[in-house]
């Protein structure tokens, strides 16, 4: 092997601990990169795929009752390539061994086979056989969350009448990747479920032989998704269709599309940030490195190396270290990929997870991270070679110091002398100076990044079911009931107050912007659901007009005193034009709310409610649960509690733990850094501090200067990556707003504590390791050798 | 000047050099004009106070630095105007050196030290010839810390001749060492200048080792103070100081 080769071995050997740190730097950026991009492109690819081999319909529409023969008008429809008549129905189960109520969707497959669009994916057992009025395929995270199997049974309430199923088979659907229940924000697996029947036996069931509630429909290829939904809704209007809707609206796709663009917001934002800080250090890392080697570049030029060879052997140097780094980074991030995709598949179903790493991400990986570095190691390289040998050989010349201001005052004159040697140390270092306290800055405010949004969530959820939620179960009905079914709730066991509310799905349209939501008609001021002006302090409902959620408002583009258009998509469907009267700041949800009666007034209708809010005794749940489940009417019943837990679930299994990933990454460059600026201020300051022991100054008098000048870079480096910090954590929730919830732009006193702690453990800790560096210091070797 | 001087070829020649260079905020006139031939195949010993040039000089015969004025000629080659791809190569083939702080790279080997020549010269000994050359043939795999200086100061040599360099110069090649050690190295420098006949310049401020030169150049303030030929050189062994 060459001798150049050999003394590259060595020399990492020898550099080991800061070559690891530098590695580190490039593993957590690339991991960070790794670990976004392919957590989107699984899920991403997975979605694709299903969607695809499963057949996944591109328009939806409810309506009450249409004879089949309306399915050739709908096929006739320009643009139209496949439609699916089915029959829907919201039904109550039963599960052996489990007591909370239970709700399901019924949903038609043609008898005996598979539908031709929104196919399912049998993981289990069979479709019902043909002709079987008892058999249905249940979905699979259901059936996980009670256990179930094929031959089991289950049993239903169709339209009033219980009716024992039996389980033929579990399965999947490119329809319920999401699998959420009426009014729920949330997956709830154990209290709801999709069930697949045959046709012929739930529409009798439903009292819909010959007759469907719901259809789906797929487009040929360049068909104007507007227009068929236009010809849809002409169609079906006359048999109480409620408007047609594309992918866009449909509630799994929406999710699955929100979940993607959120992650795609992470994929861009957290990998630049963290490759970008991670070049950046690499550059300066590198770069210093290298210029500890400058009588060692001067040595080689001396005995006829070129600028070409001496380029060579520090770039490999380099790309021995980034090659090491970025490998470890793919490594981690495709293992935390594939992790994370697995807890995303616990909420969006998939039949299978497709993993795969992205051979241009790599590349872009090690682009990235080579680039950095070599730009580092080339500055310093030919910054050594272009001095003559016979200089760089010289010890450099004295630097020109000057006593500072702060010297000179009345203070620094009592200074000692290794306190006046940091002073002039980092006077005549500025820029150096400068550099490394940017580069622990930016460590820390990576550390920032990484944590804020533990407290943040925290906050967000506090203020959703403290201040805005206040209601222990929240019940629905199937259909808007008077006004009098209150005083049936007050009257149960454990409820102490009652609150009735009216929900309305509507469509809202602002010019070109529109969006589809509901609108909750409340009391003026609703003792169990807060309503929350921008400070987060409580306010009411105007006597008329709506009130729309901050983000809302902003995605529609309107103001208070613009006029929306309101398309009813209830009963009757209507298009109404009612005034904004103002907005309210809630980090769950995107509603708009009216004063209830006015509401009320809007539908043409008496005083009728959609559901009711109860404050309720623990003790009396079980009893109150019983009676509610047997009232006529009760679609569903919520705990808020159970919502709560959820949500803290939902939002811990997937922002937080990509967060702690982070943060274990900015932990990991901030001891780097922090670790490699301290052995760089060491190797620089060998021969100094080794002359003042020769001296007789005492190891605790020489540390100190060591220990003094990182201090003081350390401390100002804190505030700086509170700063910095705060700039990105703004960049990723302003990129991170989605429909499901925001969450708030809040730092906590805990989040800045963390950052700075961690920057003073990692000082600490790499201070402690060059300790024992400086107690094994030889005096005489450090003065007699030239390096 | 003897006759044996003149008649031979000659290997440097300046004429007018001068360096100016700026150290710190101190401008530094390190040669004010030298002139000044060195001939194939002799050993020149340079003396001088420190600050009197001498090593400044040999870093411009070296190639390691570049003259501020005047007229630095190699054989037929002006190093005054060379470019920096030019002197690389100068070194590459034709120059060794030795400096007093030995600079052998810590993380090779004695043998690798000086392998790291030979690699890059047209027509090296190997490594081990070099260093038995320097009697260190038992010391081939030590590491530069497993040394004594004077050993660091022969490794430093071999790798310096290894390459079969024209001229070998030398910086305080004993400015480190003890005087039984010193006069070893002197030692192999003679015998290398005997035997493969490398013209040699050897810069030093101790006066007693002009007594084994062909000729004593004495450098002061930057300035040829004086040119001794020595008819009879005295071998390093007769040494003391």
């Amino acid at each position: 092997m060459a001798p150049l080769h050999r003394k590259l071995i060595r020399d990492l050997a020898r550099l080991k601990g800061q070559a690891a740190a530098i590695g580190v730097v490039i593993a957590a950026g690339v991991m960070v990169l790794i670990l976004a991009v392919t957590t989107l492109d699984a899920i991403s690819l997975s979605k694709a795929r299903f969607y695809d081999s499963h057949h996944f319909a591109q328009v939806f529409a409810d309506l009450k009752r249409a004879p089949e023969g309306v399915a050739g008008r709908l096929a006739d429809i320009p643009g139209v390539n496949q439609v699916q008549t089915r029959v829907k129905a919201p039904v109550r189960l039963e599960v052996p061994g489990f007591d909370d109520p239970v709700r399901g969707l019924l949903v038609s497959v043609p008898d005996g086979e598979q539908p031709r669009l929104n196919r399912l994916y049998l993981r289990q057992g069979t479709l019902p056989e043909s002709g079987r009025n008892d058999q249905v395929v249940i979905s699979e995270p259901f059936a996980q969350a009670h256990g179930l199997a094929p031959g089991d049974h289950i049993t239903a309430i169709i339209d009033g009448r219980l009716q024992r199923l039996t389980i033929s088979g579990v399965g999947l659907s490119p329809e319920f990747i999401y699998q959420l229940g009426p009014a729920d924000l949330l997956p709830d697996y154990a209290r709801f479920g999709v069930l697949w029947m045959n046709r012929r036996a739930l529409g009798h069931a439903m009292d819909m032989d010959g007759a469907f509630n719901n259809v789906v429909l797929s487009l040929q290829a360049g068909a104007r998704e507007a227009e068929v939904i236009d010809a849809v809704d002409r169609i079906l209007a006359l048999y109480g269709g409620i408007g047609a809707t594309g992918r866009d609206d449909q509630i799994s796709h929406r999710f699955l599309s929100e979940e993607l663009n959120q992650l795609r917001v992470m994929a861009w934002v957290l990998p630049t940030i963290f490759l970008g800080v991670a070049a950046f250090l690499l550059n300066v890392l590198m770069g210093r490195v290298i210029r500890t080697q400058r009588q060692q570049v001067a040595l080689l030029k001396a005995f006829g190396y070129d600028n070409r060879d001496l380029a060579l052997h520090y770039g490999l140097f380099t790309g021995v270290i980034v090659a090491a780094g970025g490998a470890l980074g793919v490594a981690l991030g495709a293992w935390a990929a594939e992790a994370m995709a697995e807890i995303y598949a616990e909420y969006f179903r998939f039949p299978e997870l497709s993993f795969r790493l992205q051979p241009r991400i790599l590349a872009l990986a090690f682009i990235i991270s080579a680039g950095a570095a070599l730009l580092g190691t080339w500055h310093a390289v030919s910054a050594a070679v272009r001095l003559p040998p016979a200089q760089a050989m010289q010890p450099p010349a004295p630097e020109r110091f000057r006593a500072s201001w702060l010297e000179r005052s009345a203070l620094g004159r009592r200074l000692d002398q290794p306190t006046r040697i940091i002073i002039r140390n980092l006077s005549r270092h500025r820029l150096k100076g400068l550099m490394s306290m940017v580069g622990i800055g930016l460590s820390g405010s990576l550390l920032l990044l990484g944590s804020y949004q533990f407290n943040a969530v925290d906050h967000l959820l506090d203020l959703q079911y403290r201040l805005v939620m206040r209601m222990d179960v929240h019940v629905t009905f199937t259909d808007p009931t008077p006004e009098r079914a209150l005083a049936e709730l007050r009257a149960m066991p454990g409820v102490s107050f009652a609150e009735g509310y009216r929900g309305v799905p509507v469509h809202l349209t602002h010019g070109r912007r529109d969006y589809r939501t509901s609108i909750m008609g409340m009391e003026a001021e609703p003792a169990l659901r807060g309503l929350l002006d921008q400070d987060h302090r409580p306010t009411r409902l105007p006597p008329e007009g709506l009130l729309l959620t901050h983000y809302l408002a902003d995605h529609l583009g309107v103001r208070p005193g613009d006029t929306l258009e309101v398309e009813i998509l209830e009963g009757h469907r209507r298009t109404l034009r009612v005034e904004v009267a103002g907005t309210v700041d809630e980090p769950i949800g995107v509603s708009a709310y009216m004063e209830r009666r006015a509401l009320n007034r809007l539908m043409g209708e008496g005083p009728a409610i959609s559901g009711v809010w109860l404050l309720t005794d623990t003790a009396h749940e079980a009893d109150l649960f019983d009676r509610l489940w047997e009232a006529p009417r009760v679609a569903g019943i919520g705990q808020i509690d159970d919502v709560e837990r959820q949500f803290r679930e939902y939002i811990g299994d997937t922002v937080l733990v990509m967060m702690g990933i982070l943060l274990l990454m900015a932990g990991s460059i901030t001891f780097a850094v922090v670790y490699n600026n301290a052995r760089i201020a060491f190797a620089e300051r060998a021969r100094e501090l080794a002359t003042l022991r020769v001296l007789g100054f005492s190891r605790g008098e020489v540390s100190w200067i060591l220990i003094g000048e990182i201090s003081v870079i350390t401390l100002a480096a804190i505030p700086l990556g509170w700063l910095v910090g705060t700039g990105f954590a703004f960049l990723l929730n302003e990129a991170m707003t989605m429909d499901m919830y925001r969450v708030p732009m809040i730092i906590t006193p805990r989040s800045y504590a963390f950052s700075a702690g961690g920057v003073l453990l990692a000082s600490t800790l790499s201070l402690l390791m060059i300790a024992r560096r400086l107690r094994r210091l030889d005096m005489v070797s450090a003065l007699k050798t030239a390096e | 000047m003897p006759d044996h001087a003149h008649n031979k070829e000659t290997v440097f020649f300046t004429r007018h050099l001068t360096k100016t260079y700026v150290m710190g905020e101190v401008e530094i006139h390190a040669l004010r004009g030298v002139d000044l031939s060195l001939y194939a195949g002799e050993l020149v010993v340079m003396l001088g106070a420190s600050g009197s040039g001498k090593s400044t000089l040999l870093n411009i015969l070296g190639g390691l630095d570049t003259a501020s004025a005047g007229e630095v000629r190699y054989r037929d080659q002006d190093l005054v105007n060379a470019t920096e791809r030019d002197l690389t190569r100068f070194r590459r083939h034709h120059v060794g050196f030795v400096f007093q702080f030995y600079n052998l790279i810590s993380s090779l080997t004695a043998r690798e030290n000086v392998a790291i020549v030979t690699e890059i010269a047209r027509n090296p000994m190997t490594p081990e010839a070099a260093l038995e050359l320097v009697g260190l043939s038992s010391r081939l795999d030590h590491f530069p810390s497993q040394l004594s200086g004077g050993e660091q100061q022969r490794v430093a040599i071999a790798r310096a001749v290894a390459k079969r360099p024209d001229v070998l110069l030398c910086d305080e090649p004993t400015g480190a060492l003890d005087s039984t050690t010193g006069i070893r190295v002197l030692q192999v420098l003679q015998d290398i200048n005997d035997e493969l006949g490398t013209t040699t310049a050897v810069i030093t401020h101790n006066a007693v080792i002009g007594e084994m030169a062909d000729r004593v150049i004495r450098l002061a303030d930057g300035r040829v103070q004086e040119v001794t030929d020595n008819p009879q050189r005295k071998p390093p062994a007769q040494l003391s100081w």
